[in-house]
């Protein structure tokens, strides 16, 4: 193709009375920003190249990079923006689809900001979560009805058999991430962190390293369409299993792993040959209705002898009230549903960016329908798409989840800088490639550390926000609306949320 | 119990208590089982785990052999949709015909069918190392067959077929990237997946024809020969990366 008319998106900016041509920057960027001419002595940059993900300025000695927005500015237009002329300039260029990494970045209302919490004062005492008893461990899994208990000689006995239930000592998850679409180490620090922590990682539809079935008690492994790596030992040693139907990057629509990511170990995961396209639909071909999904949910409760909870994840689409009403009847232990600003490792942009709806509107939605039919008992809700801090955790709980999954978080945690070019496979954070050259940059020492850092500084935070509001267990907390009121909301928002706004008496 | 061979009547009982007493008779050590009035139970040798053999006598019901690892399942009827779903080893064989996504995602064991089968089966169909599932379709199927396949052996001889009618499915091998089929008769350009193509046959596909169509006849007791007689259409994926040129890096 003659001329690109694509323009750099960032520019390097090299203070050269600080650059002392050590070359650092050099061997950090997997693109090939940064170039050294030894003739000269000087480091050069291209940065056309450049993906904005500040690995050779953090890592700089001297710290003489600074990434900047690239300044060349269109005439101004509300309409046609520079993203837009970008992303037809790259179409017409290559004919293919647009790729995006990571969860939707349009200005679409982000209702957990128009959100605020309630605190005691004066009336009801607030609670010191540092000196008072302040319960976050949560149960995940079906509840009964009514228990039956009978009095026997040593006391009350629980005649009631309750199901397989997971027990998370804080109401987060980590979200789906698939070896193969993160690394080894990433993988490997989710795992460990999740044991530390004493919470739960997903394997995604990527299968279960060999590796890693020491932390089965702390892994909810996937079943996805293309059933990658499940096979009865993966099904065995998972705490939960999850059926997954969509992603709120990519609702309605599957996945592709390249095949240039499907390495000798990825392979070995995934169980299929090297080099070979992982191809994952969106639809299971076994499930075409409510029904067919109870068909599968109750597959892998037999293939597991009933001992593990079922859980279905799903996207947050326009109708996802009657669809978890049907993911309940259907049996599932857990509904995981993931929003709009949901994560991913490689999503169309045009889906990511315009289907689906936020997951605060889908908390409140499912919540009250299954209230009103009265089977929220029969199932736990797990929200996620983009749950930035633990703020959102409370209010997410406040609007009726059980718990959260998070993912793009954690990732951060491990050192992403949301630079959304995850489908490259050249991720300067050694998180989103398989390239050993990169994944080694990703310590899982340091890793499991920092995401078990995140974990407790929430933990301690989503205990303050508890013990604010006069709440001393986060179970009084879920559905709890009152605790929750709306700023900048119109009436048709603040009925959907099912709050009031601020102010109201 | 211990070697033994069991009987069981299981007429009016649900899939979970007959799987439960599957699971415990082969926990026992019974080697051989047969269940007579099977109508529509499912999950049947889901979670077995053993070399142990059970005879059907009736109509399992969906997703028989799902997640199965060892036993060997003959049906003595017809099997519903979803048999062998995500089956990791082991056999079924079915004296009857199937219904459809038979061996949905199958990544190891062997499917031998005697008559037809519904939609989409070997859907998902995966080989790793030396794991390579096998079906065998002695009638025809319908459309989709072999979708998204990505290893394994689809094998379909039409023998339910009038004479001179040939396969009709459409989309045969759509999305498929690895593995190989081979349809006994002829099919149209039209029929075929955008992903597939036919390959002349040589003598490692004419040697495994043999033994699938030999062990198929030994099964159901036909005449292989007489099978192997008329030529064989085989595809295969014309690459192992279908969708590698759709998107704008």
């Amino acid at each position: 193709m003659s001329l690109n008319l694509l323009a750099s998106e960032f520019q390097v900016v090299r203070d050269d009375t600080r650059c002392i041509a050590c070359q650092v920057c050099v061997r950090q960027c997997a693109n090939d920003v940064h170039a050294y001419d030894a003739e000269s002595d000087v480091v050069y940059s291209d940065e056309t190249r450049c993906v904005g993900c500040h690995r050779c300025a953090t890592l700089c000695p001297t710290r003489a990079l600074t990434i900047r927005l690239a300044l060349h500015e269109f005439r101004p237009n509300a309409n046609w923006t520079p993203a837009a002329l970008y992303n037809l300039y790259k179409q017409s260029q290559t004919g293919g689809v647009l790729l995006s990494g990571m969860g939707c970045d349009q200005p679409y209302p982000v209702y957990f900001d128009h959100l605020l919490l309630n605190a005691s004062q004066v009336t009801n005492p607030s609670i010191d979560p540092l000196r008072e008893p302040m319960e976050l461990r949560t149960v995940i899994g079906r509840r009964p009805g009514r228990v039956e208990v009978t009095q026997g000689p040593e006391g009350l006995r629980l005649e009631t058999r309750l199901g397989p239930h997971l027990v998370l000592e804080t109401p987060i998850l980590f979200s789906a991430m698939s070896y193969g679409s993160i690394s080894y180490n990433a993988c490997l620090s989710l795992a460990r962190a999740a044991k530390e922590c004493g919470i739960l990682y997903n394997t995604g539809e990527g299968g279960l390293h060999p590796t890693l079935y020491e932390y089965g008690p702390w892994t909810i492994a996937q079943v996805a369409s293309g059933r990658f790596g499940v096979h009865p030992e993966y099904l065995r040693t998972a705490a939960a299993l999850e059926i997954k139907i969509g992603q709120g990057a990519k609702p309605g629509i599957g996945g592709h792993l390249p095949g240039e990511k499907v390495t000798a170990d990825v392979s070995r995961t995934r169980m299929i040959p090297e080099g070979t396209d992982a191809l994952s639909p969106a639809p299971h071909h076994d499930i075409y209705s409510i029904e067919d999904l109870r068909q599968l949910i109750y597959a892998l409760k037999e293939a597991t002898n009933y001992e593990k909870p079922v859980g279905v994840k799903v996207a947050a689409v326009h109708h996802i009230a009657p669809i978890a009403s049907g993911i309940a009847r259907a049996g599932a232990d857990y509904i995981a549903i993931d929003g709009l600003r949901g994560g991913t490792g490689a999503a169309p942009t045009v889906i990511r960016n315009h289907v689906g709806i936020p997951i605060e509107l889908a908390i409140a939605a499912v919540d009250q329908r299954l209230r009103e039919e009265g089977i929220r008992h029969q199932v736990s809700l797990i929200a996620g798409g983009s749950i930035r801090s633990s703020a959102d955790v409370v209010k997410a709980i406040a609007l009726g989840a059980d718990a959260v999954y998070i993912a793009t978080a954690a990732l951060v945690a491990m050192g992403c800088h949301l630079c959304q070019k995850c489908y490259t496979g050249k991720c300067n954070w050694g998180i989103a490639t398989q390239d050993p050259y990169l994944t080694k940059r990703l310590n899982p020492n340091i890793g499991v550390r920092r995401l078990a850092n995140l974990i407790r500084a929430w933990s301690l935070e989503i205990k303050e926000m508890l013990g604010g509001m006069g709440l001393n267990a986060i179970e009084s907390l879920r559905g709890n609306r009152d605790h929750l009121r709306g700023v900048g909301l119109n009436e048709v928002e603040l009925n959907a949320l099912g709050i009031q706004a601020a102010g109201a008496a | 119990m211990e070697g033994q061979k069991l009987k069981l009547d299981v007429s009016g009982m649900h899939y979970r208590e007959l799987n439960a007493r599957l699971r415990q008779m082969v926990q026992n050590g019974v080697q051989c089982i047969e269940l007579y009035n099977v109508c529509g139970q499912r999950y049947i040798a889901s979670n077995l785990g053993k070399p142990v053999e059970i005879h059907l006598y009736g109509t399992p019901g969906n997703d028989l052999a799902a997640f199965m690892d060892g036993p060997r399942i003959i049906v003595h009827g017809n099997a519903q949709d979803g048999c062998g779903n995500t089956m990791n080893s082991g056999e079924v064989v079915v004296h009857g015909r199937a219904g459809d996504v038979t061996g949905y995602a199958m990544r190891g064991g062997r499917i031998f069918i005697r008559d037809d089968v519904g939609y989409r089966v070997g859907i998902h169909m995966k080989e790793y190392q030396d794991q390579r599932p096998v079906i065998v379709i002695g009638g025809t199927a319908q459309p989709f067959l072999g979708e998204y396949m990505a290893g394994g052996v689809l094998v379909v001889l039409g023998l339910t077929l009038a004479p001179g009618a040939r396969h009709t499915a459409t989309y045969i091998g759509t999305g498929m990237h690895g593995g190989v089929m081979y349809l006994r008769g002829e099919v149209a350009d039209h029929q075929l997946g955008r992903e597939v193509a036919r390959m002349p046959l040589d003598e490692a596909d004419r040697a495994l024809l043999a033994q699938l169509v030999g062990e198929y006849a030994a099964y159901f007791g036909c005449d292989a020969e007489r099978i192997l007689d008329q030529p064989f259409t085989k595809l295969a994926p014309l690459s192992s990366r279908p969708y590698g040129r759709l998107y704008a890096y």
